[in-house]
């Protein structure tokens, strides 16, 4: 139950932002790009050599007052962002996750498409935006 | 703006158009340029149309609705009728005809459209409106189709239209988008059969007569030899394609219709009344496309990577947004590299592409790549083999696509399957310091695997793709493993990018599996004397277990969480047979029992207490104790030792003891570490301890003592599981005769309570004096 879904690229800058058009964008976008500087110090934090065995999910970033931003980045520092609605409660780590994973098959789906160019913006892919759609109005 | 009221044939015609004009199905907004290019065909002069348009509101909204498309479908026919144009004649005008769209070509039409405006009154026959056109203008041939359609035209005028209607209200999704766009922009490979007039309105039904008329036109029509330039390549193969496929547009090039009419157009197709596809590859279209495949690829069952494919494709000269869509489209199993079927279908849509055709939203299903295996007997005509995809049966549209239920079921079982491996495996496997307990765990887990339908599985997609094969043969090695040995989810996940999977949730499942094995904390590491030994043997369980392709990162054993095991009966161990040697060989298999060397050194003596004490075998305890021992790893020898030492004091208590006490010794022990905690902390702790706790403690000593002696020397299957069962048994009952014990302790200490209680109530009264 998204309400905001971002993927930046490795140089943080983002690929795909998608928010439920009902709020103020403005807001979600500043939201990740906030939570960007928790990520790196996530990634950070893990160490030299514990690449391999860090975790892609991030787990919660920080949470706001409304919010609770959720974070997942991929071995090629390809960061998913997520912006959920903290009144939300009964949404489980383990939704997420499982939301998070989708992001990523579709992201590798993109990523397949040869007219894609890597550090494109992704808006051709229509799969990926019906993922994402499904996504911010799954669980309501 | 006035309402608008009109009558039943209106209302059915209006709606027609706009449906017609709603190529993008929103059901509320209509597309500009199709109804610009509708009242082109009204052959109204423009500024009459300006003027309509700004009656209807568009101008001012920026869009057609339906309300306003309505409005100004009335407008149109006022001002055909010659009436002047005011907002006030829509309602005032009675008896109006229905407005007329013709292309300015063909006088038939107008013939054709009176004809319309003549049926209008008769409500029931609004399919009988819908005539069949009274020809095309063929660009081409002339003179010489409109003969052989008119006839025809007459005789199916005949025909009662509303069978064909009906069945196309529900039409495959590709015809829904199959509309041309205005055919003047797609370049110059449109020159020949498909530039034309402007659009041209054609009711439904009018591809009867076409079908034939083109077959027989065009059949004479032989491609050219192919050539190099891409252009024109896409030239004569696909314009005799969409000819054949789409034999009333053949008439007339640039006629427009309608969803039905379309579907229709498609279901009469080679003087065959079979339901057709607009997306089939004819056999000469086929043909070149394999053709255009061996020239990148010259093994028909091999693929051509993206990077070779971006390029063909490239020189197509279509907007890479396009492109990119065309290969999601293709691209079924989401690979990166097309087979044959899938570059045939993106050549096709290419191909259609270009010709004007728009992309549909999804892939149609006569490109859907042929899943040989999946697919039983369900080749429901839609993919009936390589060449000749003709004749498909009308239950192809229905079913979304035959080969998808197979294919879906497949998936799932993998799904569930390697759920339920990632949840199955993480069984608490003890870690074992002696091989049989390995041994035991490599039944468990080929146990598991035979209950595990991926092996089956793995055989049945053997004609897939053999990266999907292998692929997912990873993953469930993987799913196993990672189960199994909490190795790195990250290098699983990183494996869906190579996967091609057309179903997500397969990779989601894999991925989930690390995920949902992850939370048991990962085995204590071993140590490096250790290390060898161990995950030798680790590995070697588990490439006999798991026997498919390994992914292998399998570095500890499975994590068996070192909780003191309460099920521990403290029997000591029987094995007198301990010598130094065999408890430090022994120890040596677990990874955790290094530091633990001088203890069982130290233990040895006090085992025959031990034994003393106990009247049963206790195999299992000792070998449980090892995770119990981790947990006081912590300890450092020097305190194992006064653990010993202890231990020696408080076994001779137990020895003194009453046959009683060695039972409840024999009890096992709630908290084992504890009792050993407290007795590092001070031995003068354990005189003033409950005796029962001494007791206890004493026992759990004793149990310690024994745990050297595991049997190292029996290295049989059987003999061990019998032992661990017997063991287990055993401690079933001691650990139910503790707890009967327990149970009396507390009923005594509650009646002690009870009583001081009244005593208390008793002396209360006392108290106020």
């Amino acid at each position: 139950m998204a309400v905001c879904i971002a993927v930046i690229a490795k140089e943080n800058y983002p690929l795909y932002i998608r928010s439920t058009p009902t709020e103020n964008e403005l807001k979600f976008h500043y939201m990740v790009h906030t939570s960007l500087d928790v990520v790196d110090e996530k990634i950070s934090a893990m160490g030299k050599a514990l690449v391999d065995q860090r975790e892609l999910y991030l787990g919660l970033l920080y949470p706001t007052e409304d919010y609770k931003v959720y974070g997942y980045v991929t071995n090629s520092k390809v960061k998913f962002v997520m912006v959920v609605d903290s009144s939300n409660t009964a949404l489980r780590d383990n939704e997420i996750r499982s939301m998070f994973r989708k992001l990523h098959n579709s992201y590798t789906d993109v990523m397949c498409n040869p007219f894609y160019n890597p550090g494109d913006r992704i808006q051709s892919s229509r799969a990926f935006d019906n993922m994402a759609t499904s996504m911010m109005m799954q669980v309501c | 703006m006035e309402g608008l009221t009109l009558s039943d044939a209106e209302q059915k015609y209006y709606s027609d158009l706009f449906s017609y004009c709603d190529i993008e199905s929103t059901k509320k907004v209509v597309v500009n340029g199709r109804v610009l290019e509708l009242f082109r065909a009204a052959q109204l002069p423009n500024d009459v149309v300006l003027q309509i348009m700004e009656l209807c509101g568009a101008t001012r909204l920026g869009y057609f609705g339906r309300s306003q498309f309505y409005i100004a479908l009335k407008l149109v026919a006022v001002a055909q009728s010659g009436f002047p144009l005011r907002v006030e004649s829509i309602n005032t005008v009675k008896d109006l005809p229905l407005p007329r769209f013709v292309a300015s070509k063909n006088e038939q039409e107008s013939r054709h459209a009176a004809s319309y405006s003549s049926d209008s009154e008769n409500q029931g026959s609004y399919s009988g409106v819908i005539p069949p056109p009274p020809g095309r203008g063929q660009v081409k041939k002339g003179s010489v189709s409109h003969d052989t359609v008119q006839p025809r035209t007459s005789a199916d005028a005949q025909e009662p239209a509303s069978p064909v209607v009906s069945p196309q209200q529900s039409p495959p999704t590709s015809p829904h988008t199959w509309r041309k766009h205005s055919r003047h922009p797609s370049g110059g490979n449109s020159e020949r059969p498909l530039a034309g007039p402007g659009p041209f309105w054609s009711p439904f039904g009018e591809a009867q007569s076409g079908s034939s008329a083109g077959d027989a036109v065009w059949s004479g029509h032989s491609p050219p030899p192919p050539q190099e330039n891409w252009v024109s390549f896409a030239d004569t193969p696909p314009t005799s394609t969409l000819l054949t496929m789409h034999p009333a547009s053949v008439q007339d090039q640039t006629t427009v219709r309608t969803v039905a009419s379309a579907t229709t157009a498609i279901e009469i197709r080679r003087q065959s009344s079979s339901y057709d596809d607009p997306w089939k590859i004819t056999d000469e279209q086929r043909q070149y496309y394999v053709n255009q495949f061996k020239t990148i690829q010259p093994d028909l069952n091999g693929f051509i990577p993206g990077s070779a494919a971006k390029e063909f494709f490239t020189k197509s000269k279509l907007p890479i947004l396009e492109l990119s869509h065309i290969w999601e489209l293709s691209d079924f199993d989401k690979d990166g590299a097309l087979t044959l079927d899938e570059f045939c279908a993106a050549f096709h849509l290419v191909v259609a592409r270009k010709n004007g055709y728009d992309l549909p939203e999804k892939l149609p299903e006569s490109l859907m790549p042929k899943l040989i295996d999946l697919e039983d007997s369900a080749d429901v005509g839609d993919q009936p083999g390589e060449v000749g995809y003709s004749g498909s049966p009308a239950e192809a549209p229905p079913s979304k696509s035959p080969s998808m239920p197979s294919l879906n079921q497949t998936w799932p079982e993998l799904n569930q399957s390697s759920e339920d491996t990632a949840i199955v495996h993480p069984v608490p496997i003890r870690m074992t310091p002696s091989k049989i307990h390995m041994q035991e765990m490599e039944l468990k887990r080929t146990g598991s695997d035979h209950t595990n339908p991926t092996s089956p599985l793995l055989v049945k997609p053997s004609d897939l793709s053999e990266e999907n094969k292998i692929n997912s043969s990873v993953k469930f090695a993987s799913g196993n493993t990672v189960a199994d040995g909490y190795s790195s989810s990250d290098s699983f996940t990183s494996d869906p990018e190579q996967i091609g999977s057309n179903v997500t949730r397969q990779r989601s499942h894999s991925g989930t599996s690390p995920d949902n094995t992850a939370p048991p904390p990962p085995p204590p590491r071993p140590q490096p004397s250790h290390s060898r030994s161990s995950s030798l043997d680790m590995n070697r369980t588990f490439t006999v277990t798991t026997g498919q392709q390994q992914a292998g990162v399998v570095a500890h054993p499975p994590a068996v969480p070192p909780r003191p095991q309460p099920s521990q009966a403290p029997g000591p161990a029987v094995h007198r047979p301990v010598d130094a040697d065999g408890l430090i060989t022994h120890t040596s298999t677990s990874p955790q029992q290094i530091p633990e060397q001088p203890n069982f050194a130290d233990f040895s003596q006090f085992e025959v207490f031990a034994a003393s004490n106990v009247n049963e075998e206790q195999d299992d305890e000792a070998e449980k104790h090892p995770e119990v021992l981790p947990a006081e790893k912590a300890s450092d020898p020097a305190n194992s030792l006064r653990v010993a030492k202890a231990d020696s004091k408080t076994e001779e208590k137990t020895a003194a003891g009453a046959p009683t006490n060695v039972s409840k010794g024999t009890a096992p022990l709630a908290p084992p570490p504890k009792p050993v905690r407290r007795r590092l902390k001070s031995e003068d702790e354990l005189r003033p301890e409950v005796d029962e706790h001494t007791q206890k403690t004493g026992v759990l000593a004793a149990v310690l003592a024994s745990q050297p002696s595991i049997p190292r020397s029996v290295g049989k299957d059987k003999k061990a599981i019998q032992a661990s069962i017997r063991r287990n048994k055993e401690t079933n009952t001691v650990l139910a005769r503790l707890n009967s014990e327990l149970q009396q302790q507390l009923k005594d200490v509650l009646e002690e309570r009870i009583s001081l209680e009244v005593q208390l109530e008793q002396l209360r009264p006392f108290s106020h004096l």
